[in-house]
């Protein structure tokens, strides 16, 4: 078993009297794409500062590529690629030389930049963009530069906080293609996300967190084993019928979730549960039979409120 | 690890911090590597704001013309701190050379860093890298110091087809100006580090032009009363006017490290806050 990349015990960032990441415990192995989900202000970012070294902890243990980033932080961050969750390129400079000032940045030699960086506008399909202001780039372009820019100095470890985040389906599709392959070739992955089809196409292993702590952890599909069932059938009655109606169905499938505007019943068969409906005499107004996904899991376990 | 190579001035600079901050650990914030900070100052200047530096030779100039030719000729001479009776246009124009510095190293180091942090998101990203905050800091600095060298340059060649400058002494101006730069970019940097509007910014404003007007810069400092003459030199311009002026003029005397001193403090204290105010806000 080859040294964990990152190993977190009880890791703890308090400010003053709040507390934002609250004792989590995971590692992550050399080669592996490991994802921290969870809703707005559970620490995700928090977390990612103190493992890139640009955030020092408050408590508990964190090593990372086997070093103390609160110690040894330019060391750690000469072999870290980071894609923060807002970009931020240098727009005084065109696409290819944003590029080669963020290599000398890590000390490289000026022709190994030169090199790397020609390769990097390749692989981000940027090569044609190569001498345009970084502002004229769509958003999607601009996503996919901050990566290739985060990737210069060959980093052993990529850091990648919310990486689709306000990109359209095409462009998020085309940047999962590219992490992909990066994944491929053995780059270990570090990505947060609210977007559980994110997490279900980039992460061989996450865990899910919540105001600062580890609500659950596991591959996807073992949390949706654990935390949901196989498939989820959703039902309209209208919104002032549904909480009547869900008093009747109560105890079908594995368990049943009223909401306001529908009525949720997980089970290991949907078609099943809404024929034992229908023969019972309920006529729903829409009906929805669908795999069960990450996003049960993790309303269930960070639950339905609204997280500002 | 392997550190990247220091050259000579960086490595200067460092040591002179790291004896100053005493235990400070100085490997956490430095990697030796300040030079790649001010290659993309260059970059980005050549790109986008070389009309900016442009202007910046050519206001001093102006002033020198309109206000030391164009009085002067009404004034005639004036006497030196020294006693020494010089043209008025000789009188002003190492002072104008010492604000030229200031402004020079202001503009970089205030405007230039607060669009840096506020908007570009610029230091977050470098300080992602193996760059440490004191590489930043030293590298902005440095930069704004090259600018404040090449509107001296300039100035000093206008000086001396005008025939301003009254002796040999005035070779060391061109030092002289670079240590004034460096005062106002290391405290300019330090300011702007603490401040987060643009109505803030416009203090710095404030605090300059009133410097500029009455730190003896177009009349001696002895039209004052004592009192305002305290205040007066307690304010750093006066103190590069004042070495400047000895210098273009030729009235050397021992005296004039205390200008030095002054600066070398100023430095230091600029260093040591931007240092750690950018630790506080980048690497909390």
């Amino acid at each position: 078993m080859p040294d964990p990349v990152i190993v977190s015990q009880n890791l703890v960032k308090r400010y003053q009297d709040f507390v934002a990441v609250d004792g989590i415990s995971f590692e992550v192995a050399p080669g592996e794409s490991f994802g921290l989900l969870g809703p707005n202000g559970a620490g995700k970012s928090t977390t990612m500062r103190m493992i890139g070294a640009v955030s020092t902890r408050t408590g508990g243990e964190l090593r990372v590529l086997g070093l103390d980033p609160n110690e040894y932080g330019p060391e750690i961050r000469s072999q870290l690629g980071v894609v923060p969750q807002e970009n931020n390129l240098d727009l005084e400079l065109k696409v290819r030389e944003n590029l080669l000032v963020y290599g000398r940045y890590f000390g490289l030699p000026r022709a190994r930049v030169a090199r790397r960086a020609d390769e990097l506008l390749e692989f981000a399909q940027l090569a044609d963009k190569a001498t345009h202001k970084v502002d004229d780039l769509s958003g999607g372009m601009k996503r996919r530069l901050t990566i290739a820019r985060a990737l210069i100095n060959d980093p052993r470890l990529l850091l990648l906080d919310e990486p689709t985040t306000g990109l359209d389906p095409q462009a998020r599709h085309i940047l999962w293609d590219r992490l992909f392959r990066l994944k491929e070739q053995g780059t270990t992955l570090l990505v947060t996300t609210h977007y559980m089809d994110e997490a279900e196409q980039l992460c061989d292993r996450l865990v899910v967190v919540d105001q600062g702590r580890i609500m659950a952890e596991g591959s996807p599909a073992d949390l949706i084993r654990r935390y949901s069932s196989r498939e989820v059938l959703e039902v309209r009655f209208g919104s002032t019928q549904n909480a009547e109606v869900a008093e009747r169905i109560q105890g079908s499938g594995e368990r049943v979730e009223v909401l306001p505007d529908r009525i949720l019943v997980y089970s290991d068969s949907g078609e099943k549960e809404l024929e034992r409906m229908t023969a019972a005499g309920l006529r729903p107004l829409t009906s929805l039979v669908r795999r069960s996904s990450l996003e049960d899991v993790f309303l269930r376990l960070t639950g339905r409120n609204l997280i500002e | 690890m392997t550190r990247p190579n220091l050259s000579p001035s960086t490595l200067a600079a460092a040591t002179g911090t790291a004896l100053l901050f005493g235990r400070f650990p100085v490997g956490k914030y430095y990697s030796g590597n300040a030079r790649s900070v001010m290659a993309r100052g260059w970059r980005a200047t050549r790109s986008t704001n070389s009309l900016v530096v442009m202007s910046g030779i050519v206001e001093p100039i102006f002033y020198l013309l309109s206000m030391g030719l164009g009085l002067g000729a009404l004034i005639g001479q004036v006497q030196t701190e020294d006693g020494q009776r010089v043209p008025y246009a000789a009188f002003i124009a190492p002072a104008l050379l010492a604000v030229a510095a200031m402004n020079g190293a202001i503009y970089d180091s205030t405007w230039n860093v607060f669009f840096k942090m506020q908007f570009a998101k610029l230091y977050e990203g470098m300080l992602a890298t193996s760059l440490g905050p004191l590489d930043v800091a030293l590298g902005e600095i440095s930069l704004a110091l090259a600018r404040g060298l090449l509107y001296a340059t300039g100035f000093m060649l206008v000086m001396q087809a005008l025939g301003l400058n009254l002796s040999w002494w005035a070779l060391l101006a061109l030092p002289a100006v670079l240590l004034i730069a460096f005062g106002f970019a290391s405290v300019g940097m330090a300011v702007t580090s603490y401040l987060k509007t643009f109505q803030q910014m416009d203090w710095i404003n404030f605090v300059l032009l009133p410097m500029f007007l009455f730190s003896a810069t177009f009349y001696p400092l002895s039209v004052y009363p004592q009192g305002i003459q305290y205040v007066i030199q307690a304010l750093p311009l006066w103190h590069g006017v004042e070495l400047v002026r000895a210098l273009t003029t030729g009235q050397v005397n021992a005296g004039l490290l205390w200008h030095v001193l002054y600066y070398a403090v100023m430095i230091a204290v600029g260093l040591f806050l931007t240092t750690r105010r950018l630790r506080a806000l980048f690497l909390d």
